[in-house]
């Protein structure tokens, strides 16, 4: 029988998990409320995959185009994510988002400027105005830099390189702590916590051709499911129109949005700019319909509409997927990716160096001579743990989310630049919040030894079986399934075919064998995550199933099109009492009028209506 | 099938192991080392994360030199050739290839944090021109993989790590140094306590860094006059007697 008391415990009263721009914000924002604050992270500070981030953060700061306003930005976000996020959290970020990235520039970070000696701004798809703070094409890392030489200083306890296993509940059934894992020792630890932030990422790791890296496990997701906390909106995976298709052996690394925000253009194997012909309606009264017309815009005129290319990821993935299928891809079965017909190498290396470089290395290629090859790649969750729109609690007291983890921001569909801008906002909303929550706790809950013992035991039962199924293979079965089944383009029979093969995958992970020792062990480490991916694969399946239309990054081919019956509903995971996963149609809350209005405005009148507003306040 | 050599072990016990594997077209040296684990040694232990030389974490030594493992081709050796794959020789090994790095984030923390010039904030945010943050945005470039700090001999010939903070902090000083809005003075600890006068510019950090930044001559050099300015020029000594330190020109407001 294992002794609890034999296991290290460190008391905080805030614990976040996950160390990326969401979990970083939350912690800065806890310490700042005077909280002791502990961040407990996968891999080593600095490595989240925030670090990957590209493109830039959105947020309506107005300095390349005045003409931006919250009310656009929440406008077009609203409509990318075709209606169904949640309106309040829109609201907040859409509002929030200015202050929080000037802050990150009172923090150190050093944007690129414009002429006037502001952030620049570039455009992206979906957002109207040139609306994204960027620095090159490495934004993602001058944000995670610049909160961790930040955070560093805010008196926040950072613990490395560990992983965590399991929520830990009270009597009264509130979060109390998470028992942890030191992955280079292997053993134990536990957290005692009057509140838990997950700032975990999303599930990518799930498929085969992906954007993720191995810590993209859904172990927020998996840890929130098991402690009976409600997941939302989890059939609502983005694919990135632009990952890239060889070699293989770098098949599914992105390739920023910003190629095409910077002008690049979108080629079939025949030449054709085909994005022209896949405009929906209810983006075409705002979208270019000539190449002259997508030129002058290029140029900059101001009066020009937006290319085809910076249509919203769902639409642009799509659209290469059809391509494709209609014989029409490129050499290793993507599209063509131009921008070296557009700008001049000059540019192209100043705006674009890491793409020039990733292109260069992995593939041989130069960008600024001739067109990449790319095709769709999982990048992204919609979906994820359900929280409260103004504090970011779970439907389980005490634990918080924010960040890829949390639900509801992104509706079916996210905007690129939007996420980096969603970590700063509801980064900094779950520090606030969690830290009120824990003041109004006097002490630590008392540790369930029996709830913990579970915890370790079930961890080291993977070690310590004498034979069984390789977590590797079984993660790339898992991959091939989720890819094949559960993929871009959906269908009832498919996703039954995937839920069975789901099915003995999980039976056969009941005999998963982690060879070698306890000490920095990956075969363990990927056998703890194949856990938390299983959950994250059977919730997104079995959502995906039951979701009958086609919304956002939802396809289903045997149910085309947005139904305004489903526009009423998400669709709510949790565990049931029989241990089984259970799935319901949970309606929606009705939005507030004002924001329901605004949302839905014609976008010429509202333009006007922010322009007069901005004349009052100056009379 | 190609012929490998990793280092198994920890960092009082360990040796060269060989391994066969087949190579396919495109592959980088990390993807063979994953191929490896998920096929002959599942317990193989290996830092990686974003496989595009963005997070600096699959950092080894590959047939004794410093590189990342994620954006360096199979293809760059000779088809017979025998690579051979240990870890970063300046840390202590914790397993395989992997080492413990902790010391360089106890070395961040003792700079001090950027303080920018109150006088140059607006309603609508800092202003700093494109032309004023191109040298400290070359430093920012960094992702910390630590190559710099492996190769420095300082740190890794004379493990002197109690007395210099290794060329990756001397550029983090000069990215907040150069920063046009930073009022901050890190002069005298990077004299006193960072040990800028240690490095004698043989310029093997700028070699080995992923990123090209140009270490030695844009980040290091420039500090090091900063320090001889400060403790060691009589006239500007006298200048500062006279009339005090000299303040930052800030860039004007439009």
């Amino acid at each position: 029988m294992l002794d609890i008391s034999e296991i290290k415990t460190i008391e905080h009263d805030v614990l976040i998990v996950g160390a990326g721009g969401a979990g970083l914000s939350a912690a800065i924002e806890a310490s700042a409320q005077g909280m002791s604050t502990g961040i407990v992270m996968k891999s080593l500070l600095g490595k989240a995959h925030t670090v990957m981030a590209e493109g830039g953060m959105a947020a309506a700061l107005g300095n390349v185009d005045a003409r931006d306003d919250w009310k656009i930005h929440f406008r077009d976000t609203m409509r990318g994510g075709k209606f169904l996020n949640v309106w309040r959290m829109v609201e907040h970020h859409a509002k929030l988002a200015p202050e929080r990235v000037r802050l990150l520039e009172e923090w150190g970070a050093v944007f690129d400027r414009t002429k006037k000696g502001l952030i620049n701004q570039r455009n992206f798809g979906g957002h109207r105005y040139p609306r994204l703070a960027h620095v090159g094409d490495r934004t993602g890392l001058e944000m995670i830099r610049t909160l961790q030489d930040h955070g560093i200083h805010q008196g926040i306890e950072t613990y490395m390189e560990c992983t965590a296993l399991d929520l830990l509940k009270n009597e009264s059934g509130a979060v109390s702590g998470i028992v942890c894992m030191w992955r280079d020792t292997g053993t134990f630890i536990i957290f005692k916590a009057k509140s838990i932030i997950f700032a975990t990422g999303g599930g990518g790791k799930a498929w085969d051709v992906t954007s993720n890296s191995w810590e993209y496990t859904g172990d927020g997701y998996a840890m929130a499911y098991e402690a009976g906390a409600e997941l939302m909106d989890l059939e609502f995976n983005q694919f990135h129109p632009t990952g890239m298709v060889w070699p293989l052996s770098v098949k599914g690394l992105l390739v920023t949005e910003s190629v095409r925000g910077e002008g690049g253009i979108l080629l079939n194997k025949e030449g054709t700019r085909f994005m022209f012909d896949y405009i929906p309606e209810r983006f075409r009264s705002e979208t270019a319909d000539t190449h002259e017309e997508a030129a002058r815009w290029l140029a900059g005129d101001p009066n020009a509409r937006r290319p085809p290319e910076l249509l919203t990821r769902d639409v642009v993935a799509r659209a290469i997927n059809e391509e494709v299928k209609a014989g029409r891809g490129s050499e290793h079965g993507g599209a063509y990716l131009n921008i070296a017909t557009q700008r001049s190498a000059e540019d192209i290396k100043k705006k674009l160096p890491s793409m020039y470089h990733q292109f260069k290395v992995l593939a041989e290629l130069d960008i600024t001579k001739e067109p990449m090859e790319v095709g769709p790649t999982c990048h992204y969750f919609m979906g994820g743990i359900r929280v409260d729109a103004d504090t970011t609690m779970s439907s389980l007291p005490g634990l918080f989310a924010c960040g890829e983890c949390a639900a509801g921001m992104h509706g079916a569909n996210r905007l690129g630049g939007n996420s980096l801008s969603d970590l700063l906002v509801f980064g900094y909303l779950s520090g606030k919040n969690a830290a009120e929550y824990a003041k109004k706790i006097k002490t630590h809950s008392k540790i369930n030894g029996a709830q913990a013992s579970k915890i370790i035991r079930d961890a080291t039962t993977i070690l310590n079986r004498e034979t069984g199924a390789n977590p590797y293979l079984l993660h790339a079965e898992l991959e091939q399934n989720m890819q094949k089944k559960v993929g871009i383009i959906r269908t009832k029979e498919e996703l039954e075919e995937g839920i069975e093969q789901l099915g003995k995958i999980k039976e056969a992970y009941k005999t998963v064998k982690a060879k070698g020792a306890s000490q920095f062990n990956p075969g363990w480490h990927e056998a703890l995550g194949l856990r938390n991916l299983l959950i994250t694969s059977e919730a997104v399946a079995r959502a995906a199933l039951l979701r009958e239309e086609s919304r956002g990054a939802h396809t289903r081919a045997d149910f085309p099109g947005e139904q305004d019956h489903w526009l009423k509903y998400n669709i709510v995971t949790t565990k049931g009492v029989d241990g089984n996963m259970q799935l319901n149609k949970v309606e929606r809350k009705p939005p507030d009028p004002e924001l329901e209005r605004i949302a839905k405005s014609d976008i010429d009148a509202l333009e006007l209506e922010i322009a007069s507003e901005r004349t009052r306040e100056r009379t | 099938m190609r012929k490998f050599q990793i280092y198994r072990g920890d960092h009082s016990n360990g040796e060269l192991v060989t391994f066969e594997t087949e190579v396919m077209e495109g592959m980088v040296v990390l993807d063979v080392v994953h191929k490896i684990q998920a096929e002959q040694a599942n317990d193989l232990a290996v830092r990686w994360n974003c496989k595009a030389g963005k997070c600096g974490s699959c950092s080894v030594e590959i047939n004794g030199k410093p590189k990342l493992s994620c954006m360096t081709r199979m293809n760059e050796y000779g088809a017979d050739e025998t690579i051979t794959i240990t870890p970063l020789k300046t840390f202590k090994v914790i397993k395989d290839l992997v080492t413990d790095v902790s010391w360089n984030y106890t070395q961040n923390k003792r700079i001090k944090p950027v303080k920018l010039a109150p006088e140059s904030k607006t309603e609508k945010g800092y202003v700093m021109y494109q032309e004023d943050v191109d040298r400290v945005q070359e430093f920012r470039k960094c992702i910390e993989c630590y190559l710099c700090q492996n190769v420095c001999h300082i740190l890794r010939d004379h493990d002197k790590k109690e007395e210099f903070i290794g060329p990756r902090f001397m550029i983090r000083v000069a990215s907040l140094e150069m920063h046009p809005l930073d009022i901050e003075d890190r002069i005298p600890e990077l004299k006193n306590d960072f040990g800028s006068g240690m490095c004698n510019i043989t310029k093997c950090c700028t070699d080995v860094c992923p990123e090209h930044i140009n270490l030695t001559d844009n980040g290091i050099i420039p500090l090091k006059e900063r320090v001889i300015d400060r403790f060691y020029d009589p006239v500007t000594i006298l200048r500062r007697k006279v009339f005090g330190p000299r303040k930052k020109k800030l860039p004007p407001i439009n």
